[in-house]
């Protein structure tokens, strides 16, 4: 008996494949579970093929698995294009009455369970409600109780369509006894575990949070998947935390309005996918010659131009690296989890304020939208840090001011005594226009000295596992949980391995790198992209080229799996 | 409270433009309207693109933001949601603010933000040495356009007009006194003031000149600003008589009114520290 599942369900867009998802992951939550959610949908508000695949065990789940033990299909292809992801004892929960399993190969020892789901969905309101059906069923197959699905339905649908209530408890508790009653044998159960204060988030969610309790005040983003439900999260919000949230005409407005508004005093964020970004590149220039600090998301999708709209890729880092015209200090973070991508919103305005500069933050779909249990935030240790801001202008006040550090003073427009310029062109401490060579490289030294105050100040990559293992993985952004569920099932296969994950990316930390790449005798690079753009960082920071790299650029994330095989393949 | 007086507003430095540019008049205008409405310079904030009269901020002793080509709109924005007690401006050519950074322009106007925003319209490229414009005449022949320009002007007080601003004027620099009026009314008005202001270009628009506009230009005196349609059809007046002044203004909540998290005080003034996150938090239990 296995006490996890890998569930898989799928059907086309529109029949609330995403949202069952999302309920199943709460229900696993509220049972003291851990679930990892992760999703595959065409760029289609309906039809296509759509899929949520969501991993629950008792213990912490960090990835997505590649192997599905229980599959629900509400149309036939979903049998057709998953069958070879399939356990050999997997169950595949179908209703015959809308297709039947013609021209499929099974193999015998899989579990098929024909349930109408239709029939009762129709029964208590509409077809859509298969769904429901569908889970009731599959919480019954593990053998968890039905009660925490009762109250998250109720939630859902409180306030807005209180009448969908009872029919969605009714439908999916049929769906639940007609399992019930059947005894049906199946290989993977799962038990309800004491109670814990968890939630159940996504890193676009946990960022928004993190950004919110920083004093975040203002916002300006034109939609695109999938960094779009930041900007949902803080509309929905903006009461709350009296915050402005303004959809813009398009990201050149987004940006600029926020270097408007961080000029103006106020902690100021929008957030992107890499199309936009590419039309915030000249105003991310800006901020950097006006020292104006921003925070930028930017949640990857494949690429080039509009790609692979609803996938995940880990395709720009080499892009915001050098994105815009000249040299300036910019920050770079790629939180690997939702907690990491928690603490990025909470200490990313830090930063900015600190050293007035732009924040990259580079998320990704597979995180963006990757739901996943982990422990409620916390943020007692956290405190706001405004750097230099002062709330009175010192007598010959100089905006631009040389200092040891490159951060000069900063003083917002309406203060009294003084006045200045924030000025794209070169400029003099004072602000003015200037095209002398003498000042023109005092000033550039002046910006690029807080590179490496800022490098003294963030954390080295993080050492995760037996720091002398001989075998090394180095990855960064979202490829960090898949990494650990890696290195966790290498120890079945005896080998002993470690991750190096890069969470702040630049300004580039090597001291640790440098040490571990004298002790492993097998490194491996793991990204999620076609030429290692962290390989070519530590190649141009470092001088050294790792040799062995794995790379996927199928639109997908790894699979733990992957990358135990490559692991086992090096010589 | 003490008068301003005009030479608060003087800066160190000397604008750079050519001698007898339509850029002085209108900054001398701006610092006239200033003057007059007793803002202190602390209090206001000029943002401007790129282009010759985006050099502006840069003379005039205020706050102020020279950003990047066509921007300064979103820019303004972005200072005026986060501190509606600023007084902004946005300082901006014909090339900068109805070609490259029109869409901003149309959003702005729609949005109605209290902002006052002169555009400065020689109906040439100025800094880049003699291209054509937005605003550029029919037939005008530039150096990117040798054989005479075959598109159509843009209008921007008809546009304004199209997409919802509530006050819309048309100054000339050659008219000092009363540009500087129409910059005190455009900035008392509560709402988006677009004043296009005619700027002739002494070194490159041989044919918009001070000649050319002080031979056509004449007060609008008899038209009701109030009267859309009319409005509408005086922005079209153009040839031997050329109407300047107010052409139309409405009342309208500005965007800033009809946001319930600005009614206390501006987003700068606001406590940051102790936001308490944990009850939406609860939801994702």
């Amino acid at each position: 008996m296995n006490d996890f599942v890998n569930w898989k369900i799928g059907g086309e867009a529109g029949y609330g494949i995403l949202s069952v998802g999302i309920l199943f992951g709460k229900f696993c939550t509220r049972n003291g579970l851990y679930a990892f959610y992760s999703s595959e949908f065409p760029s289609l508000v309906r039809g296509g093929h759509n899929t949520v695949q969501l991993m629950a065990k008792k213990n912490p789940v960090l990835s997505q698995h590649s192997e599905i033990n229980l599959l629900i299909a509400l149309n036939k292809e979903t049998i057709e294009k998953h069958l070879h992801e399939l356990s050999p004892d997997a169950a595949i929960i179908y209703d015959s009455k809308e297709f039947d399993l013609k021209g499929i190969k099974l193999k015998k020892s899989l579990v098929l369970i024909d349930i109408p789901l239709t029939e009762i969905a129709e029964k208590h309101g509409k077809k859509i409600m298969r769904n429901t059906v569908a889970l009731g069923a599959s919480i019954s197959l593990l053998e968890l109780e039905f009660n925490e699905l009762e109250g998250l339905i109720k939630e859902a649908f409180s306030g807005k369509k209180d009448a969908l209530i009872p029919i969605n408890i009714a439908a999916a508790k049929e769906g639940f006894n007609f399992i019930k009653n059947r005894n049906i044998k199946f290989n993977y159960k799962l038990k309800a575990q004491k109670k814990k204060n968890n939630i159940f988030i996504n890193a676009n969610d946990a960022f928004s949070f993190g950004a919110v309790k920083s004093g975040l005040k203002f916002v300006a983003e034109y939609p695109m998947t999938p960094s779009s439900s930041i900007l949902s999260f803080m509309a929905a919000n903006e009461l709350n935390y009296d915050i402005v949230v303004k959809q813009t005409e398009d990201e050149i407005a987004a940006i600029n309005m926020i270097i408007g508004g961080a000029f103006a005093g106020a902690r100021s964020l929008t957030a992107t996918s890499g199309g936009g970004f590419s039309l915030m590149v000249e105003g991310l220039g800006l901020a950097g010659m006006t020292e104006t600090p921003i925070v930028v998301v930017e949640s990857q999708r494949p690429g080039p131009s509009t790609g692979l709209p609803t996938m995940t890729e880990q395709g720009d880092l080499s892009f915001v690296l050098t994105a815009s015209q000249g040299e300036f200090p910019r920050l770079i973070m790629a939180p690997g989890d939702v907690q990491e991508a928690f603490e990025t919103g909470l200490y990313s305005f830090n930063y900015a304020e600190k050293y007035q500069l732009p924040v990259i933050v580079l998320l990704d779909k597979y995180v963006s939208e990757g739901n996943t249990t982990t422990k409620m935030f916390d943020s007692n240790k956290f405190k706001i840090e405004r750097g230099k801001l002062l709330s009175k202008a010192p007598k010959n006040y100089l905006r631009y001011a040389f200092t040891k550090d490159g951060v000069s003073p900063r003083v917002l427009p309406g203060t009294l005594g003084t006045v200045y310029k924030a000025n794209g062109d070169e400029h003099t401490e004072k602000g003015v226009s200037d095209e002398e060579e003498a000042n023109r490289i005092e000033m550039m030294n002046k910006r690029m000295r807080k590179l490496e105050y800022l490098k003294k100040e963030i954390p080295e990559p993080k050492l995760y596992g037996d720091k002398n293992a001989k075998t090394t993985l180095i990855c960064w952004g979202s490829t960090k949980g898949i990494a650990l569920e890696a290195i966790e099932e290498l120890k079945k296969h005896k080998i002993k391995a470690n991750l190096l994950h890069y969470n702040f990316i630049f300004p580039f930390k090597e001291k640790t790198l440098l040490k571990l790449l004298k002790k492993s005798k097998k490194v491996l690079l793991v990204e999620n992209n076609k030429t290692a753009q962290l390989g070519k960082l530590i190649a141009e920071e470092t001088g050294i080229k790792i040799k062995n790299k794995f790379l996927k650029y199928t639109g997908r994330q790894f699979y733990p799996q992957e990358i135990v095989k490559k692991v086992r393949s090096l010589k | 409270m003490t008068k301003q007086k005009l030479e608060c507003f003087h800066t160190k430095e000397n604008p750079t433009w050519c001698p007898g540019c339509g850029n002085h008049l209108i900054l001398s205008a701006l610092k006239k309207a200033l003057t007059k409405m007793d803002l202190d310079p602390t209090q206001v904030v000029v943002v401007s693109g790129i282009g010759c009269s985006s050099g502006l901020p840069h003379w005039i002793e205020t706050y102020g933001f020279h950003s990047i080509h066509g921007r300064a709109v979103p820019v303004a924005t972005g200072v005026k949601l986060v501190n509606h007690d600023l007084n902004v401006f946005v300082v901006s050519g014909d090339g900068d603010g109805y070609g490259i950074g029109l869409n901003h322009l149309i959003h702005a106007m729609r949005r109605n933000l209290d902002i006052t925003y002169l555009g400065h319209d020689n109906q040439i490229y100025g800094l880049t040495l003699g291209q054509t414009s937005p605003t550029s005449e029919r037939g005008a022949k530039t150096v990117s356009t040798p054989h005479g320009s075959i598109e159509t002007p843009i209008n921007p007080l008809a546009l304004g007009l199209a997409s919802g601003a509530t006050f819309i004027a048309r100054g000339y620099a050659g008219k000092t006194a009363h540009l500087a009026d129409l910059i005190v009314k455009g900035t008392e008005h509560k709402g988006f003031a677009l004043i296009d202001i005619f700027q002739p270009c002494v070194t490159l628009n041989k044919v918009n000149t001070f000649e050319f506009f002080n031979k056509r230009v004449y007060e609008l005196t008899e038209h009701n600003p109030a009267d859309f349609n009319n409005a509408f059809s005086k922005s079209f007046e153009w040839g031997e008589k050329i109407p300047i002044g107010l052409f139309y203004q409405t009342k309208r909540d500005t965007y800033s009114e009809d946001l319930p998290q600005l009614k206390e005080t501006p987003l700068v003034k606001q406590k940051i520290n102790n936001v308490d996150i944990s009850s939406v938090l609860e939801k994702y239990k």
